[in-house]
């Protein structure tokens, strides 16, 4: 009994480094999905990307009423003329995105061997000025949002395909962003699962909780409460906007915009939403 | 002075559905600057002018209470594909814009 | 009506000649606006509001005005409405929502050809009825929708 305890044991100790779960993304994943497709078996999978909308039909109806002329369609105009428009060396955006065109957001963020960690479309976008040089955009509102809403325009109809390197550093993200969606925090010791994965569907007063599933394939998103707050009614708003405003709303101190956190919440986040299309910019409460 | 208009005219059947996206600010007046606790002033679009072959087909009259980056749908006949649709907007500051769409 | 600002569109060749006139001071915005009723915008109650814009309070309810409104709005602040009106020589359809502070929030005139048939979307303080007033014919008539208005429980 002993001897089969401690090969037990030991065999414990080979496979524990290596499940750290074994971090096995593809499951995670097929998990994730189906936990919302048995919860919500009438959903088609790819209306999972109309976050709410897909689980409500009231507000569903409202929202295609603002669907039928979305007030993003402002800002996507506004990214265009932002993208094309040079730099003062006389290059333009497409130098570092070529293939915007085409459509990139699908996949984005990526995890860089050489740099050794998680780079977002927003990142890319300041980096790209900072080669260029120009001033970096704010990372939560404003011109940013404009670019991205223009690259997600472009975006529509791929399927989100965000890479899960297999390495160490690229696992190490993923794995992080998993244990901060998972994780309770704040005063109102909440987790984002809480919400958005227990609890999908339910109410949290007048609101519907939207399933994570398809929870960034329409980014960036016009919020009309985030339009009240601006003086020009601009309601755009990037994913790390809306990170900071969920960890308040659980009264937890919010992390900045473009963190190591959030980007690796962004990296395990997106990929939960891997096989799904893109449907950015999105019109949302 | 870039367009704050977006209008798209299409003929369907015996009519002609214009949707129209407006970028303004709306502001009804009766907010407060949460930063410096002064009032934010009305600036809101009053008038809204849609006129096909010189023939007024819309006239709106609006207040405070037309959302921001306002929408507006309405339908007319005797339209056809090709004809050019005019569509202007005047505010309580006396500013305005105006713009001009094929009907497809 | 204000039938000289109807003869100057009229005449006006050029893209954007009405605003580049209102702009240019050519057409001051107090001219331009003439029209615009200030009174009714300023009333605060639907009777007093409808008085103002119309002359007379009198409205009939008619089932012919198919009004299409959330019953709970998702957001007070861009409540997508729709009204169709099936009455015969409809001139015009205005909105009014009971609970504003100032209930008039819009009234579209119907030109040449136009249908009555309009969709916006309307700012509403809190839940109230949201009031159609289609004249045609002369006529004043009526129809209403309660739209509840709530506060959510998320943010960020």
């Amino acid at each position: 009994m002993k001897k089969v305890a401690v090969i037990v044991s030991a065999l414990c100790m080979l496979i524990a480094p290596l499940a750290g779960i074994a971090a096995n993304p593809d499951q995670d994943l097929k998990d994730f999905r189906s936990h919302f497709t048995e919860k919500f078996p009438s959903v088609p999978l790819q209306d999972f990307t109309n976050g709410v909308y897909s689980v409500d039909k009231a507000s569903r109806e409202q929202w295609e009423a603002f669907e039928d002329f979305p007030p993003y369609e402002i800002y996507v105009d506004k990214g265009e003329v932002l993208f094309n428009k040079a730099f003062k060396n006389g290059k333009t955006y497409s130098s570092c995105f070529p293939k915007a065109n085409k459509g990139i957001r699908q996949d984005y963020p990526y995890f860089s061997e050489k740099r050794g960690e998680i780079v977002t479309l927003e990142m890319a976008i300041n980096e790209c000025r900072k080669a260029n040089g120009e001033k970096p955009l704010k990372y939560k509102k404003g011109a940013m949002t404009h670019l991205t809403a223009y690259l997600a325009y472009k975006s529509r109809g791929h399927k989100g395909n965000v890479k899960i390197v297999d390495s160490p550093k690229s696992i190490a993200a993923y794995e992080r962003g998993k244990k901060h969606f998972y994780a309770k925090r704040g005063q109102l010791n909440m987790s984002c699962a809480d919400c958005h994965y227990y609890n999908a569907g339910g109410k949290v007063r007048a609101d519907i909780l939207s399933p994570a599933l398809g929870h960034t394939s329409h980014f960036p998103v016009y919020r009309n409460k985030w339009s009240l707050a601006s003086s020009s009614g601009d309601g755009m708003g990037t994913l790390h906007r809306r990170y900071g405003g969920c960890n308040k709303q659980v009264r937890a101190k919010p992390f900045k915009a473009q963190s190591e956190e959030y980007r690796a919440l962004e990296y395990f986040h997106t990929y939960m939403s891997n096989g799904l299309t893109m449907n950015g910019p999105g019109v949302r409460k | 002075m870039a367009k704050s208009i977006k209008v798209r005219a299409k003929v369907k059947g015996d009519s002609t559905v214009v949707k129209a996206l407006i970028s303004h600010a709306m502001e009804t007046g009766l907010r407060k600057n949460k930063k410096t606790g002064k009032m934010i002033p009305a600036h809101y679009i009053q008038e809204v002018t849609c006129s096909h072959n010189g023939n007024d087909v819309l006239n709106a009259d609006w207040g405070t209470a037309i959302s921001k980056n306002p929408y507006l749908s309405f339908k007319f006949g005797g339209a056809k594909k090709g004809d050019t649709l005019k569509m202007s907007w005047v505010d309580n500051k006396g500013e305005s814009d105006s713009v001009e769409a094929k009907i497809k | 009506m204000n039938t000289k600002r109807r003869s100057f569109i009229k005449s006006s060749a050029a893209a954007g000649a009405f605003g580049v006139a209102v702009s240019a001071g050519l057409i001051t915005p107090r001219a331009v606006m003439a029209a615009w009723p200030k009174a009714a915008f300023a009333a605060t109650d639907v009777d007093a509001a409808v008085k103002n814009a119309f002359g007379s309070s009198d409205t009939t309810e008619s089932s012919d005005i198919a009004l299409k409104a959330p019953e709970i709005a998702e957001n007070g602040a861009v409540v997508p409405i729709t009204v169709t009106s099936k009455i015969a020589g409809t001139e015009s359809i205005s909105l009014l929502i009971s609970k504003n502070p100032t209930p008039l929030t819009a009234t579209f005139k119907m030109g040449k050809g136009a249908e009555g048939f309009v969709s916006t979307r309307v700012k509403m303080s809190k839940t109230s009825d949201l009031v159609v007033v289609v004249k045609a014919n002369g006529k004043l008539y009526s129809a209403k929708k309660e739209v509840k208005v709530t506060i959510g429980g998320c943010g960020g």
